[in-house]
């Protein structure tokens, strides 16, 4: 394929290698590049096109998809660094941080039944989440020290489980 | 090709030329089709001057299928040969039809979609419906063409946002044996927010709530500077006006006391029910009144308030897949601008109540709710055949509506690739070997949202092969699966380390194979007449010609991008492609194709890229 897939997510979207990323800049960049490459472009070309099509869009998907996530950026931002997050193996966590988890799960637990614990649950997980993105972001941008982003990130991961879990149990309350 | 067709130079590929392509609406209680003439999406009319193809497929005994009205018009009279509402059976297995019980039909339970006995042999809901398509290709056809001999460019048929992929794929194996090209499926809400969207050049948030006879869609769109972005998409694929004519049914069935009734009668009650239904939009009360086969007769009244009472439980289920598109959306009723309202199901008025006070505003129903969908498709099938014109300069950005997985051990969904994900979409997953010398290994795709594998819908098993022996857990393989902008999956797998591309069987859970499509075609009456290496020289002869008007035209815009060299083989290859066309051996046709696809490769991967650097241009890589 004479694309050049290896390109990174950033390079794809002709923008810095930075956490911080302007939105409406990026969603922008993703609409003008979907806009050559999407597969209704070439419905009526020949197969190879209509192929190289479906790959590129897929492949601009994917690089929006993660640059768009505050957490997916990081972990990729990590990855061009040569730094491996280590999420799968390394799991090791500072026991206070698992013992507010722990805590943190029991209050969702506990809430479960109630939209309104849950909503307010929600709010101050957020509230949490936002002051950690902060860190990471001097973290990854000003300090460049990648050791304390990883496991800035690795503590996000965790957040992200108890933002799905909260989503999960209001899901099920309206069924 | 219509003399009187005058598009202005560089609005098509070849400026001569107009392609007509259609949008399909392949409703479950009426089709239509619509196509772009002079600029405007219109709604082509059948002889009978109705826009709307009542979606009924009556089997004669002599061979003869009866299609629409006249299918109708017999139904009660012969229920088990006449099938209504068959895309409640598309993609689905007997234990996922509803009502089977109240269904005249003769069922035959076979793996994978379930089949209809009927006098003129065994019909799979595929076939069924592509009699259906074919009335409404032979109308385009009649409408666009005239008696030019020519071919519809293609068709973009809409389906549920909320079909899954084997009901995916059972339509666009109708549209191709119904002789279409199909050039997409698109989601029905969209198709929709397509019509709504440019007709009022709406900017911003806009939910398109889609209760049609046998589905039911909500979808939450991003409408900005002509480009229409799905965000969330729910529903369900088993709930429409349909029901609310069952409900209405078993209750006169009830008040009348009547006896179980035979599938004459129960088509004849089912009618009536349906048209008082209707007539409650706009009235107080409808009567119910028939005689029965059996001598019986019914004559009861029913209010709309009893109506509502009895069909509330139906509207709720609506309720549920609303809220959660649009917490999927992230979003909150009060930054949708609007909601949409699409499926003549709409007309209800308690429908319009209850999404009044979901959503906290009132409705827009300033499109015909049964014509809207067709309409927004055609606008799409215009642009995707090729016809840009000025102002349709618009993208369309689809998502997955149901996540896709793959069965793990203890018979658990392991996600892949989440719901409401942008498409096309793919991931890959890596696998390894458990056993010393294992060669091959089993995947089994799952589609849906629940932990168990066994809640979720199967789509198909792979099987792969030819894995290189070694030592367990030393093979790496990689399977990537596919999502296409139609919403469906295709599967391959490699093995990284030595780079053998494994062999993969696919045997889908539903939906058919190619050598049942093959067979359907030979078997299928319009077929029989016309041989069947006619037909597929045809197909070969159009796509070759449209490989080397695509390619050509490829080559005036780019062909900078190719060495001396480069551009000699693939002219050359362009040369020998233009003679085989008429030949008569398909299979030289295709080995034609496939050169010249071959020596396009590198070829169209620039001509991407360059797109793509067109689309940055002016912009600088600020850092690394």
């Amino acid at each position: 394929m004479a694309v050049d897939l290896n390109q990174t997510h950033f390079e794809l979207f002709g923008l810095p290698v930075r956490f911080t990323v302007d939105a409406a800049a990026l969603e922008a960049r993703f609409h003008e590049l979907q806009r050559e490459v999407h597969p209704d472009r070439f419905a009526a070309a020949a197969d190879t096109e209509r192929r190289v099509s479906m790959q590129l869009a897929t492949r601009v998907n994917e690089a929006y998809q993660t640059l768009k996530s505050p957490l997916r950026r990081a972990v990729y931002i990590l990855q061009l660094r040569g730094v491996d997050p280590e999420f799968e193996t390394n799991t090791a966590m500072p026991p206070e941080f698992l013992m507010e988890q722990m805590s943190w799960r029991e209050r969702i637990e506990a809430g479960s039944e109630k939209p309104e614990s849950l909503l307010r649950l929600q709010a101050g997980l957020r509230d949490e989440s936002r002051k950690i993105y902060e860190a990471l972001h001097a973290q990854l941008d000003q300090d460049r020290d990648d050791e304390a982003a990883s496991q800035t990130t690795r503590v996000l991961m965790f957040y992200e489980k108890l933002a799905e879990e909260i989503d999960d149990k209001l899901a099920e309350l309206e069924t | 090709m219509a003399l009187l067709q005058i598009s202005e130079p560089g609005q098509s590929p070849e400026p001569h030329r107009h392609r007509f392509a259609v949008g399909i609406d392949l409703g479950t209680t009426n089709s239509l089709v619509a196509a772009v003439r002079n600029g405007i999406s219109v709604v082509l009319n059948g002889h009978d001057g109705h826009a709307l193809l009542p979606s009924i497929v009556r089997y004669l005994r002599d061979g003869r299928t009866l299609v629409g009205r006249e299918a109708e018009a017999e139904q009660a009279r012969d229920p088990r040969n006449t099938i209504v509402s068959v895309k409640r059976f598309m993609g689905r297995g007997l234990k996922d039809v509803t009502h089977a019980e109240n269904s005249p039909y003769d069922f035959l339970d076979s793996p994978g979609m379930v089949q209809i006995r009927t006098v003129a042999g065994v019909k799979s809901p595929v076939e069924v419906s592509a009699e259906i398509l074919k009335t409404l290709r032979t109308r385009a056809e009649e409408s666009l063409l005239g008696n030019s001999g020519g071919e519809l460019a293609g068709a973009v048929i809409t389906v549920p946002a909320y079909f899954d992929d084997a009901q995916r794929q059972a339509t666009k194996d109708a549209g191709k044996l119904a002789g279409l090209n199909v050039l997409r499926l698109l989601n029905e809400p969209t198709a929709a927010a397509i019509a709504y969207g440019l007709d009022n050049a709406a900017e911003g948030i806009y939910a398109v709530y889609d209760l049609g006879g046998g589905t039911f869609d909500i979808s939450i769109l991003k409408l900005s500077k002509g480009v229409f972005e799905v965000m969330a998409t729910h529903g369900d694929a088993a709930l429409g006006g349909d029901d609310f004519d069952h409900r209405l049914f078993c209750w006169a069935v009830e008040q009348a006391k009547l006896a179980p009734l035979s599938s004459e009668d129960t088509r004849l009650l089912l009618t009536k029910s349906r048209a008082a239904k209707e007539f409650l939009t706009a009235n107080a009360e409808a009567r119910i009144s028939a005689t029965l086969a059996s001598g019986e007769t019914v004559d009861v009244t029913v209010t709309q308030k009893e109506f509502q009472d009895m069909t509330r439980p139906l509207v709720a289920k609506t309720l549920g897949p609303s809220r959660k598109a649009l917490r999927d959306a992230r979003l909150d009723w009060s930054e949708v601008k609007g909601v949409v309202m699409v499926g003549g199901a709409t007309r209800m008025p308690h429908v319009q109540q209850a999404v009044a006070e979901l959503s906290g505003q009132t409705p827009l129903n300033n499109l015909d709710p049964d014509k809207v969908v067709a309409l927004g498709a055609a606008i799409q099938a215009n642009v995707l055949a090729g016809n840009k014109a000025s102002g349709d300069d618009w993208l369309l950005l689809d998502v997955i509506p149901l996540s896709l997985g793959i069965e793990t051990m203890g018979g658990l969904a392991d996600r892949i690739i989440p719901r409401n994900s942008t498409i096309p979409v793919a991931r890959a997953q890596e696998f390894t070997t458990y056993k010393d010398g294992q060669t091959a290994m089993s995947i089994h795709v799952v589609q849906g949202e629940r932990e168990l594998v066994s809640d979720c819908r199967s789509l198909a098993r792979f099987e792969l092969r030819g894995i290189p022996p070694m030592v367990a857990g030393a093979a790496r393989i990689r399977v990537t699966f596919q999502v296409d902008a139609d919403g469906l999956l295709s599967v391959s797998a490699r093995e990284s380390t030595t780079g053998v591309e494994a062999a993969i069987a696919v045997k889908p859970s539903y939906g058919l194979t190619d050598e049942q499509i093959t067979q359907m075609l030979r078997d299928s009456f319009d077929h029989a007449k016309d041989d069947v290496h006619l037909r597929a020289l045809k197909e070969q002869q159009v796509e070759g010609g449209r490989m080397l008007e695509a390619t050509e035209a490829a080559l005036r815009e780019d062909a900078d991008l190719l060495s001396a060299e480069e551009s000699a083989v693939l002219r050359s290859e362009l040369d020998s492609l233009r003679k085989t066309l008429s030949c008569t051996d398909h299979r030289t046709i295709k080995s034609g194709i496939e050169r010249v696809n071959r020596a396009s490769e590198a070829f169209a991967g620039r001509r991407m890229d360059r797109s793509i650097k067109r689309a940055l241009a002016g912009r600088k890589v600020e850092s690394l």
